[in-house]
């Protein structure tokens, strides 16, 4: 056990590192941010200047090494476009990205399993097979498209929902949070639906199958000939068996949700880590980019490992099948 | 658990008219779109059929060389139709060659990986699982960051978000196969591993790659017009769908809404008809979930 | 989903607040976030708009960058290489201590010890001339400079006074952001710097301007163009900034909005390559072939065929002024009687056929997508004039992220053969941020040279003795009549040679509700003291 974990930590490693080159080496290859900060008065004397004051006019492998060097030290350097140190930034934007992919998440569930569950025990009906063709359209609809459609219909046709930015804060346990306030989720409603879509589909379409499996097997037959009531055959016994995989599904696609977060955030001028990535891609400020990829991809890698360090207390096979 | 053949499995499979509707739908784009340069009222990539005096006129009205804008201009004078088949071309190009890219590549690491066993194959699950384990999106981001925009490198970046689905998928059918007596009776006869490869696994893998590939088609055309609204698609003279919704977006409070909604709903359309065919597929070619 | 999603929706809809105008607070929507308080750590327009709020400059702008006072209320030069600076008397630092020569001295001392890892320093403004300074008492600064300069209230009119006694030492730049260093002299005081989400300040009440008009200001971003306009029309926001154009008409003739427009310092113009081989220009059948741009008659043929009202109208909404000058009216150096060339393909096709490329040729124009106004769209527009009279033009648009390191230098730094521009012909800007044309005539006509600095936006490499010996003497002669003369006359060479091909100053525009007064300046900044209510 301890050395599938040790195996698998080495191995995070190694992709982080052979990350940060491949992306180290792309972002110096497209251009120069100084090109883009500074004035067009200044003159390449000037420009060479402040290169060299951050560094800039290294070879790029001396860059790289010392970039490395300062990794090791938890360093991730500072943001061309802030001035203050990139993590710093990505902390505080975090807990914003964060409350939209749980919100959506809320929303996926809160609306998804009802709806599956009627599909699933009346699959004939016209409004199970509305939901499931409404289904099919969520999981079809580019979601920038959707987020421009809702601002114009719910923001500025009928003016319920303001179009930009994040409501008020209060702070938990030392994070702000803005679903506790009333203008916090006037404002987080319109972006949480938008990224909700993707995995509201997700949810209606893998609890309908899990479900429609489910009612067939013998134990279920089995309880129904015993007279258990209904409500608890599908309530208790179908459901208990078909959460699991739903559940190890949604737990990945948070993941994705968080990486499509990029998309809304822009368009609703959410104050997350997503919209600071395109803004940081657009002026080319390398810390920031960097440092968000390392931090993503090390969260992704840390869920993962998670998963399969739970996986494999689960179930033996998995941890010697990897071997 | 034996696939069905695939001619039993087309019939059921246009049993069901939403299935059969999609399939008639999916057909008429791919002509549309094929047929583009001929049935298109402008080349909207020639710039001496475009005119910006032309800009953003409603239905109906004529161009400046006489032929009729049957659904208008957009912002730059390109004809709405033609900007549209054109578009529709693009993005299923895209959807297209990344599938079929994708496919070869993911088969091909499937297989040496089922066939290989030991240190190949796990080195190559490795790898899968760890592009699987990162977003689709992000990746596909970051490359055409690093490698500029042009089709042939968003096409390239799809296949990199792509092809492990299919490696994966080839893997565990082949494993299963791999196992089963007729192949063991095949090595028996001292047939060749290639032989074998390709005519008794592959085969097998056929049906549960064509439902892996709908969906990922219908994946990748999305991706495509997410990434050219993002700024980091197509050059903007030879618009995708997705770019044209893009560009539409300022029109839309300006009243000229049909700019942005019209490919819209083309987009949607098609997406929608590829991933009806992609359940339908999977319903038929699998029966255990069928019904 | 419906039933829930419509009573959730209305219950929010409900309890939403009303929008605060009660409170006399304006909220903007700005398209580009402010990154951080420290003035001098940058010249990002963006950044610099806040900042303005909150600090001072010795000279200030008017609406058409013409120099005023601000903190310093005259100044002269007292012989051929000092400025005399006299500072306002009685202004105060927001936490009430008095504004004094020393802290000038302290904000020089400051910017031209360098800021750690700053990336757009206004440093280069005040290291220009070679400057060097002195108090000579609480109200006295004497500014020396190697040579004669003449344009020394312009340099000053970009350099931010900070308060010395805030923090002693040497400021960190984070102190700004925090607030404990955002002491300025401005008409408004720091309250809350969450950049991403909003920006606040404050009504300074002993402001030496007076009454700024507003108790609060609140900069929101909203970088998607739809949305911010969105965030207008159902009024999150009061004001926009950069308002999509399109909507522009529709937005003047609704009597619920106003919208205010203004002529820019930004010129965008078309700027041809001089190499003998251009890489992106070929022979109708591909072939490569000697640069047809270094005939004058080809380069005023493209000038003829770009139909610059159609731009205005069709692409500008209406809000963009046809150009052949480098710096627009109102500016010091520009030409009144040069007006811009009228659309004429026939002439166009005339000239190139008296050049001998009756034919044309083909040729790939470059350009940015997101940085001019409608950028990709003007290189779209240009590229089917030049088509129409024979020149067969392809475009490539990209992300500015690109498109200036190959404009400047071929590709990225840290790797090596990337020291010349790449492309042959390329639409651009340039911003007079001045509002004045000394550093304009250097900076895109002279020719280009490292050691001098001259031309340093010169990449097409244009070159014209004439020109230089002009552009050079200005930037010595103190006589403000004979730098006019001088500037005036190089401008008119460079135009009548087609040096660059201008297409039009750019015009911004702002969108407010109805009920809003906004005076716009040239230099593109947003300031809440240059609004005010109408009721």
């Amino acid at each position: 056990m301890v050395e599938f974990i040790l195996r698998r930590v080495l191995q995070a490693i190694l992709v982080l590192f052979v990350m940060t080159v491949l992306v180290f080496f792309g972002v110096h290859v497209i251009g120069n941010p100084i090109d883009l900060f500074v004035s067009s008065e200044c003159t390449k004397a000037c420009v060479d200047a402040i290169m060299a004051n951050l560094g800039l006019d290294r070879p790029v492998w001396e860059q790289y090494l010392i970039f490395l060097g300062n990794l090791m030290a938890g360093d991730l350097g500072n943001s061309f476009t802030f001035g203050v140190p990139a993590m710093s930034l990505i902390w505080e934007r975090f807990p914003a990205t964060l409350e939209l992919a749980t919100a959506a998440l809320v929303i996926a569930l809160v609306l998804g399993l009802p709806l599956s569950i009627h599909a699933g025990l009346y699959p004939d009906s016209p409004v199970s097979r509305a939901i499931m063709a409404l289904s099919m359209l969520g999981f079809s609809v580019p979601i920038f498209w959707i987020g421009i459609i809702l601002i114009l219909t719910f923001s500025v046709r009928l003016g319920w929902f303001p179009a930009i930015g994040r409501g008020e804060t209060v702070d938990v346990l030392g994070v702000p949070v803005s679903f506790l306030t009333l203008d916090g989720l006037h404002h987080l409603a319109l972006p949480a639906i938008t990224l909700s879509l993707i995995m509201l589909s997700t949810v209606i379409r893998l609890t309908r199958a899990g479900l429609r499996e489910v009612l067939t097997s013998d134990y279920i037959r089995f309880a129904r000939a015993n007279g258990v009531r209904e409500t608890r055959v599908i309530g208790w016994h179908a459901m208990k068996n078909i959460l699991i995989p739903i559940v190890t599904v949604l737990g990945m696609e948070f993941g994705s949700v968080i990486a499509f977060a990029v998309v809304t955030e822009s368009i609703f001028s959410w104050p997350g880590v997503g919209k600071m990535l395109i803004d940081a891609i657009s002026v080319l400020d390398r810390p920031l980019i960097l440092a968000y990829l390392i931090f993503v991809v090390t969260m992704f890698v840390v869920l993962n490992l998670i998963v399969d360090i739970l996986y494999s207390v689960l179930d033996p096979r998995v941890g010697r099948s990897a071997r | 658990m034996t696939a069905p053949t695939l001619g039993a499995a087309l019939c059921r499979f246009v049993a069901v008219p939403s299935a059969a509707i999609a399939a008639l739908v999916f057909a008429a784009m791919v002509a549309a779109a094929l047929a583009a340069p001929w049935i298109a009222p402008q080349d909207p990539y020639d710039l001496r059929s475009v005119s910006i005096l032309d800009n953003l006129l409603p239905p109906g009205e004529v161009a400046f060389d006489g032929t009729p804008y049957i659904l208008g201009t957009d912002g730059q004078g390109r004809d709405m139709l033609s900007a549209m088949l054109y578009g529709l071309r693009i993005s299923l190009l895209v959807g297209l060659a990344s599938g079929v890219i994708a496919l070869a590549v993911g088969t091909l690491v499937g297989l040496v990986a089922a066939f290989r066993g030991g240190w190949v194959d796990a080195l190559l699950m490795r790898i899968v699982d760890l592009q699987l384990s990162l977003p689709t999106i992000l990746v596909a981001l970051i490359l055409l960051v690093i490698l500029g925009r042009g089709i042939e490198n968003i096409i390239f970046a799809l296949v990199v978000v792509q092809w492990a689905w299919f490696a994966r998928t080839v893997r565990g059918v082949a494993l299963v196969e791999n196992a089963r007596d007729y192949v063991d009776a095949a090595r028996g006869l001292r047939l060749p591993p290639l032989r074998i490869l390709f005519r008794h696994i592959l085969p097998n893998c056929l049906p549960v790659l064509l439902v892996v590939a709908t969906i990922q088609m219908a994946q990748a055309i999305s991706l495509e017009a997410t990434l050219s609204f993002l700024g980091l698609g197509l050059p903007p003279t030879r618009p995708s769908l997705g770019l044209l919704i893009a560009n539409g977006f300022d029109y839309l409070q300006s009243g000229r809404w049909r700019i942005s909604v019209l490919p819209g709903v083309v987009l949607l359309v098609l997406i929608v008809s590829v991933n009806v065919l992609g359940d339908r597929l999977r319903e038929t070619l699998n029966p255990h979930l069928r019904g | 989903m419906t039933k829930l999603g419509m009573a959730l929706a209305a219950v929010l809809a409900l309890a939403a607040p009303l929008p605060a105008l009660a409170q006399n607070v304006l909220t903007i929507g700005v398209r580009s976030e402010a990154a951080t308080l420290d003035p001098h750590w940058t010249q990002l327009s963006a950044d610099l708009q806040v900042q303005e709020h909150i600090f001072e400059h010795l000279v200030d702008l008017d609406s058409s960058s013409q120099p005023v006072p601000g903190l310093a209320v005259s100044w002269q030069p007292i012989n051929d290489t000092t400025w005399e600076f006299k500072l306002r008397e009685g202004v105060t630092w927001h936490d009430g201590e008095a504004f004094n020569a020393d802290d000038v001295i302290y904000s020089f001392d400051r910017l031209k010890a360098g800021i750690e890892g700053a990336t757009a320093s206004p440093a280069f403004q005040l290291a220009k001339g070679g400057k060097s300074w002195v108090n000579i008492d609480d109200y006295t600064v004497h500014i020396t400079t190697t040579g004669p300069y003449p344009t020394m209230a312009e340099d000053l009119a970009m350099i931010p006074m900070v308060a010395e006694h805030v923090v002693p030492g040497k400021t960190p730049s984070m102190d700004f952001n925090s607030g404990a260093a955002a002491i300025g002299t401005g008409p408004f005081m720091y309250q809350e710097f969450s950049p991403g989400n909003r920006i606040v300040v404050t009504r300074n009440p002993n402001g030496w301007g007076g009454d700024p008009g507003w108790d609060e200001v609140v900069f929101r971003p909203a970088g998607d163009d739809s949305a911010r306009l969105a965030a207008l029309l159902n009024g999150d926001v009061d004001m926009i900034d950069y308002p999509p154009t399109v909507d522009l008409p529709a937005l003047r003739e609704n009597a619920d909005f106003v919208v205010s427009t203004i002529s820019s310092d930004r010129l965008i113009y078309m700027m041809p390559g001089y190499r003998h081989m251009e890489p992106y220009i070929t022979a109708n059948d591909g072939s490569p072939m000697m640069n047809p741009l270094r005939d004058w008659r080809v380069r005023k043929a493209l000038s003829l065929a770009i139909n610059r009202e159609a731009i205005r109208d069709r692409i500008m909404g209406g809000a963009s002024l046809p150009a052949r000058n480098i710096v627009p009216p109102g500016f010091f150096g520009h030409v009144d009687d040069l007006v811009a060339d009228a659309y004429d393909p026939d002439a166009a096709k005339a000239l190139l056929t008296e050049a001998g490329y009756g034919d044309g040729f083909r040729m790939t124009i470059h350009g940015s997508n997101d940085r001019y106004i409608n950028d990709a769209r003007i290189l779209e527009a240009v590229a089917q004039f030049w088509t129409q009279i024979g020149v067969t033009t392809e475009v490539d648009a990209m992300p500015r992220a690109v498109f200036f390191s190959d404009l400047i230098r071929g590709g990225a730094d840290g790797f090596p053969g990337f020291d010349s521009p790449k492309f042959s012909m390329a639409l651009t800007g340039w911003g007079t941020v001045a509002g004045e044309a000394t550093y304009t005539v250097s900076g895109i006509l002279e020719t280009c040279n490292a050691a001098t600095g001259g031309g340093n936006g010169n990449f097409g490499r244009y070159s014209n003795p004439s020109i230089d010996s002009r552009s050079v003497l200005a930037k010595q002669t103190i006589d403000r009549d004979a730098r006019l003369a001088l500037l005036q006359e190089a401008t008119r060479m460079a135009m009548e040679d087609y040096a660059l091909i201008p297409i039009h100053f750019q015009v911004n525009s702002w969108a407010m509700r109805a009920g809003l007064e906004h005076r716009p300046r040239t230099n593109e900044r947003t300031l809440a003291v240059e609004v005010s209510r109408t009721n």
